[in-house]
């Protein structure tokens, strides 16, 4: 139990997060009125990809230097949870939009640049279940993570700064600090920050752990 | 003459009328705009009804992590039962 202590923290900050997004107060604007809570919802999904998505190369990095079947499972499903965490922040601010923008998607470079950074991670699935012999596929698709992170990531964050955008952290903009996060809030986001990126390594493990067991279980009966 | 004082004193009056006029006339119109401030769901928090969409949100999301909770045990049994 001791060793997970970070579980426990999730599950708390979760519960916390659900209360208190609800019930604190937030600052009164036009047109997003109490939509402003979908922040404590919708970009702690992009938060946890990120981090989930560092640990993914991480393990990837690591299987390249001493290639082990551990690392590259390991390496597979904090990918596969990013990718997941990836496209439920698509579809919460699609609906997002389409109540405060007045469409489901508009061709703003965030949201554009977001999806082509989901389409490039999709390749990395299409890519892995492309291979018969394992060890290339452990190989070839750690390399391939490697350089979809480095391409991802400025599609997420430094391409939509440069151009005009809707989007709050774009467009020059700095995200929600400038004007709307203020105190209340930030008692809310950073909380559900944590707890959604820790509910991603929670989920990556435990799907990493059934695939340890999946591959151990083969190896006893080919023994 | 008392003609002259009339009309002096009216003259001052209706400036002050005009003047206070000018004072409250944008308060009147602050008034009319607070109810006018963005809608928030405060009728809901007022009637205490959205306590029971937290409280549902809250089981639903208790239930998930139950699961979560139930599924990491299991697999730290079974990650067990394979090691022996």
């Amino acid at each position: 139990m001791k060793k997970n202590w970070w579980k426990a923290l999730s599950v708390v900050l979760l519960l916390y997060v659900a209360v208190a997004g609800l019930l604190m107060p937030v600052p009164r604007l036009a047109i997003l009125n109490e939509t402003i809570r979908n922040l404590y919802f919708h970009v702690p999904m992009w938060f946890g990809m990120t981090f989930i998505l560092v640990a993914s190369v991480y393990y990837s990095v690591r299987y390249l230097r001493t290639p082990t079947p551990a690392l590259d499972i390991r390496a597979h499903e904090a990918a596969r949870t990013g990718i997941l965490m990836g496209f439920v922040g698509l579809a919460t601010g699609s609906i997002w939009a389409k109540y405060t923008w007045g469409e489901w998607w508009t061709n703003d470079p965030k949201l554009n640049g977001a999806a082509i950074a989901m389409l490039i991670y999709g390749a990395y699935l299409v890519l892995r279940s492309s291979f018969t012999d394992e060890q290339q596929r452990a190989r070839v698709s750690a390399i391939y993570n490697i350089f979809a992170f480095a391409t991802a990531m400025p599609l997420f964050y430094i391409l939509p700064r440069l151009t005009d955008s809707l989007h709050p952290g774009a467009g020059g903009n700095p995200a929600f600090a400038k004007y709307d996060l203020d105190s209340n809030m930030r008692l809310v986001f950073y909380p559900a920050v944590i707890g959604w990126t820790l509910l991603a390594f929670w989920l990556a493990q435990l799907a990493s752990r059934v695939s340890l067991l999946k591959l151990k279980v083969y190896e006893k009966q080919i023994a | 003459m008392k003609n002259r004082l009339r009309n002096q004193v009216s003259g001052w009056l209706s400036r002050a009328v005009l003047l206070l006029l000018a004072l409250l006339l944008p308060m009147l119109r602050a008034a009319a705009q607070t109810p006018n401030q963005p809608e928030m769901a405060d009728a809901l928090r007022g009637s205490g009804k959205i306590y029971v969409v937290v409280a549902v949100i809250t089981v639903v999301l208790a239930g998930l992590l139950f699961f979560l909770i139930s599924l990491d045990r299991k697999l730290t049994r079974l990650e067990k039962e394979l090691e022996e």
